[in-house]
C-alpha cells in the first residue's frame, strides 16, 4: 500500500503514478495532502509537503486532478489529511468534495477517536470510511473504545514517533496486533517506519497490509532529481513499490 | 454560537473535562500522544489538590524565583502621559528575567512527580528555553530545547545561557525557523520519547491540558497583582494590560480578574510592520477559527488551512496561533484585543529605560506602548496595571541593530 504526496513533484505526476501503481496491483493508495505544520510527520514527508506547497499547491486542485483517475481505477484511494485543512475548508464541504473525487476513505492523523464522533458520522453518510489509528502507546481499553465504531481498516502505527524509515519497529508491535485482532474484525494495516521488504515480511500472519510512505516519497524525489523524463521516473518508482508489495503478498 | 456566548459572558470555570474553553481548545493530536495527555491530566489534578506539592512550589517561588515581585508605580511615565496612573507588575525581576519561570518550575515538579526522566521544550525569544533549562538544572533533569534558526540569530544571549545551564539547544531549520516550527519539532520529539519524557510547553497553547496547566501556573501574576493593588490603592484597577503572543503572561495576568466585571482587560498583539498577511502576528485581530498545534483556536491561516507566515520585531510574539482561552475571551467580549506596531514597541524600550530606569523586553514594550496611549485618554484617578513580562537584556543586540547603533 504505497503513499504519495499530492503535488510532489507536481499534480500531473501524482495522477500518473496513481494510475500506474494501480495497474501494478497496489491494494490501496494513500494520498498525502500537503500541510504546513505536520506534527505526525518526519523530515522526508515534511520536505515533500514543503516542496508541494512551495509550488502553490491548493487543495481543490488535488480533487479535480485525481477525480478522472479515480474513475478509471479499482484501487481504493485514501486521503491522509490534517484536520486543520478539513476544518478550514468546512467539514461538510471537504467530505463532499473528497467523496465526489472518488476517495474511499480519510485518515486524519490529528483527529483522535475522542474528537471524531460527529465527523465520522459525516464521513460515513458520504459513503467513505474514517480510518482510525492505533499507536504502540494506546492502552488496550482505549483501542477497544476507539474501534467500536471503526470502519474500513485499522491503521496500526508501527513505531512510537513520526513517519519515516526506522531500523527497528516497536518491540510491542506483534503483541499490539494480536490484541487488536481480538478487538476487531477489520483488516489491520501497519504503517510508520516501514521501508524494507524484510520489515514487511516480519508482519507475516499478523497484519493484512503494510503502508510504505517516506521510503517511496524519498525514492521518488531522488528519481525526479536524476531524470527529467517522467516515463523513466514512473517506471522505476513502480518497480520499487512492486518489490515491497511482493514481500507483502508473499506474507499473506 | 458566539451570540449566546456573549450573552453568557466569560466564566472562570473553564476548561471542562474535554479541555473546552467555550467551543475552543480540545485535543487535535496524533493518537501516539493521547495516552500521555490523559495521564498528564490526571497527574496534574492530583498535584493541584496535594498540599505538599503546592507548598513545595510556593517555597521555590519565594526562595528561587524571588516572588512576590513588586507592583510598581511608574511615576515619571504617568507624569509624561498626563492621564491615568500606570503600574508595572515586575515579572522582569523574577529569576531568569521573565514570567516564564513561573510555569517551568511548576511543570518541572510535575515531571518529577510523574517519574519522567527527560524534559524537552520549545522556545521563541529564548525566555522559556532559559526558564526550562534553569528549572532542569535545579532538579538535575536532562533538557533539550528546540529553537528556530532565525530566533537563535536574534537571541544569542539566551542561547548561551541555556547551554551554560547544561541544556542542549537544537536549531530548527524547517519552515519559518521561528517559534511555530520549534513547537512542531518539540511535538515530533515527544511522539518518539513520550514514555520517558515530559514536554514543558511554554505557552497557553497546544492540546488539553497544557493551556490550563500553563494558565494556572502563570496565574500567580494576576493573583499577586490583584492583592497588591487592593493593598496599595484600596481598590481594583480600572484596566489591566498585557502582551499576547501565544498568551501565557496575559492569561496568567487576566485569569484572576475574569470575574471582576469592573476591570477592563486588554491584550496587546504584535502589529508588526502593517496589516497585510505576513506583516504582523495579530492572530485575534485578523485570524480565523482553526486548528494549530493540537488545539482549536484562532489561527492566521490561508483559505486551505495552511498556516501563514507572520512577522514581529519580538521573537516571543512571532506566532500565528494563540491560546484557546484567549479565543474564548475574545468571542465572549471579556477581553479586548488590540495591536501595536514594531516601531512603537521599539521606541517604547528606550522611552521606558530613560523615564523609569527599567529596560523592558520588546514583548512587554508592546503592552506598555498601548498602556501609555490608554493612560492619555483616561482620568488621573484611573489605575492601569500593565504586565512587564520580561527584561530587555536579551534584546540589546537586536535593538542596537535596528536602531543603527554599535553594541
Amino acid at each position: 500500500m504505497p503513499f504519495l504526496t499530492a503535488g510532489d513533484p507536481d499534480l500531473a505526476m501524482t495522477a500518473r503514478l496513481v494510475e500506474e501503481l494501480s495497474k501494478a496491483g497496489a491494494d490501496l493508495i494513500e494520498i498525502g495532502f500537503p500541510y504546513s505544520d505536520p506534527i505526525a510527520d518526519g523530515p522526508v514527508i515534511q520536505a515533500s509537503y514543503t516542496r508541494a506547497l512551495g509550488n502553490k499547491l491548493q487543495i481543490p486542485a488535488i480533487f479535480s486532478t485525481l477525480k478522472p483517475v479515480a474513475q478509471k481505477i479499482k484501487t481504493p484511494l485514501v486521503a491522509m489529511v490534517s484536520y486543520a485543512i478539513i476544518f478550514r475548508i468546512g467539514t461538510l464541504e471537504f467530505v463532499r468534495q473528497a467523496a465526489d473525487a472518488g476517495f474511499a476513505g480519510l485518515i486524519v492523523p490529528d483527529l483522535p477517536g475522542d474528537e471524531a464522533d460527529e465527523f465520522q458520522q459525516l464521513v460515513t453518510r458520504n459513503n467513505m470510511d474514517l480510518i482510525q489509528l492505533i499507536a504502540p502507546t494506546t492502552p488496550p481499553a482505549r483501542s477497544s473504545r476507539i474501534l467500536k465504531n471503526a470502519s474500513g481498516f485499522v491503521y496500526c502505527i508501527a513505531v512510537s514517533g513520526t513517519t519515516g524509515a526506522r531500523a527497528e519497529l516497536a518491540p510491542q508491535l506483534a503483541d499490539m496486533l494480536k490484541t487488536l485482532r481480538t478487538q476487531t474484525k477489520l483488516p489491520l494495516a501497519v504503517g510508520f517506519g516501514l521501508s524494507r521488504p524484510d520489515q514487511v515480511e516480519q508482519l507475516r500472519g499478523l497484519a493484512d497490509g503494510a503502508i510504505v510512505g517516506s521510503a517511496i516519497v524519498k525514492h521518488l524525489d531522488e528519481l525526479s532529481g536524476d531524470s527529467g523524463n517522467a516515463d523513466v521516473v514512473i517506471a522505476k518508482l513502480v518497480q520499487y513499490a512492486g518489490s515491497i508489495a511482493a514481500a507483502a503478498h508473499s506474507s499473506r | 454560537m458566539s451570540n449566546t456566548a456573549v450573552k453568557m459572558g466569560a466564566s472562570s470555570n473553564v476548561p471542562d473535562a474535554l479541555g473546552r474553553f467555550g467551543e475552543f481548545g480540545r485535543r487535535f493530536v496524533p493518537e501516539t500522544l493521547m495516552h500521555a495527555l490523559e495521564e498528564l491530566t490526571i497527574e496534574y489534578a492530583s498535584a493541584k489538590a496535594d498540599p505538599a506539592f503546592n507548598q513545595r512550589l510556593n517555597e521555590l517561588m519565594q526562595t528561587f524565583v524571588g516572588r512576590p515581585n513588586p507592583l510598581y508605580f511608574a511615576e515619571r511615565l504617568t507624569d509624561l502621559c498626563g492621564g491615568a496612573q500606570i503600574y508595572f507588575k515586575r515579572e522582569d525581576l523574577n529569576h531568569t528575567g521573565a514570567h516564564k519561570i513561573n510555569n517551568t518550575m511548576g511543570q518541572a515538579l510535575l515531571t518529577l512527580r510523574m517519574g519522567k526522566k527527560r524534559v524537552i521544550a520549545e522556545t521563541g525569544a529564548g525566555q522559556h528555553g532559559v526558564a526550562t533549562a534553569t528549572a532542569c538544572a535545579r532538579f538535575g533533569l536532562p533538557c533539550v530545547v528546540y529553537m528556530g534558526e532565525e530566533d537563535i540569530r536574534r537571541q544569542k544571549l539566551n542561547v548561551f545561557i541555556m547551554r551554560t545551564m547544561g541544556a542542549e539547544v537544537r536549531p530548527v531549520t524547517s519552515g519559518s525557523r521561528t517559534l511555530r516550527d520549534a513547537i512542531n519539532e518539540a511535538m515530533r520529539d515527544w511522539m518518539s520519547s513520550v514514555e520517558d519524557t515530559h514536554y514543558i510547553l511554554g505557552s497557553v497553547v497546544g492540546p488539553h491540558p497544557f493551556p490550563m496547566i500553563v494558565r494556572d501556573f502563570q496565574s500567580v501574576i494576576g493573583r499577586e497583582s490583584r492583592q497588591q493593588c487592593l493593598d496599595k490603592v484600596g481598590r481594583l484597577p480600572d484596566e489591566v494590560i498585557a502582551c499576547v503572543g501565544g498568551g501565557s503572561n496575559s492569561a496568567g495576568m487576566f485569569y484572576p480578574f475574569v470575574d471582576d466585571a469592573g476591570v477592563q482587560l486588554t491584550g496587546v498583539e504584535a502589529g508588526g510592520r502593517g496589516d497585510k498577511p505576513g506583516e504582523h502576528a495579530s492572530t485575534l485581530t485578523y485570524g480565523t477559527k482553526g486548528v494549530l498545534h493540537g488545539s482549536y483556536s484562532y489561527v492566521l491561516q490561508d483559505p486551505d488551512g495552511q498556516t501563514m507566515d507572520v512577522h514581529s520585531i519580538s521573537a516571543g510574539l512571532d506566532y500565528p496561533g494563540v491560546g484557546p482561552e484567549h479565543s474564548y475571551w475574545r468571542d465572549t467580549g471579556r477581553v479586548n484585543y488590540v495591536s501595536v506596531r514594531d516601531h512603537q514597541a521599539l521606541e517604547t524600550v528606550s522611552l521606558v529605560a530613560r523615564t523609569e530606569g527599567i529596560l523592558p523586553a520588546l514583548e512587554s514594550s508592546h503592552a506598555i506602548a498601548y498602556a501609555m496611549d490608554c493612560a492619555r485618554k483616561r482620568k488621573p484617578d484611573d489605575i492601569i496595571v500593565v504586565c512587564l513580562s520580561g527584561r530587555g537584556d536579551k534584546d540589546v543586540n537586536e535593538v542596537a541593530r535596528l536602531t543603527g547603533q554599535d553594541l
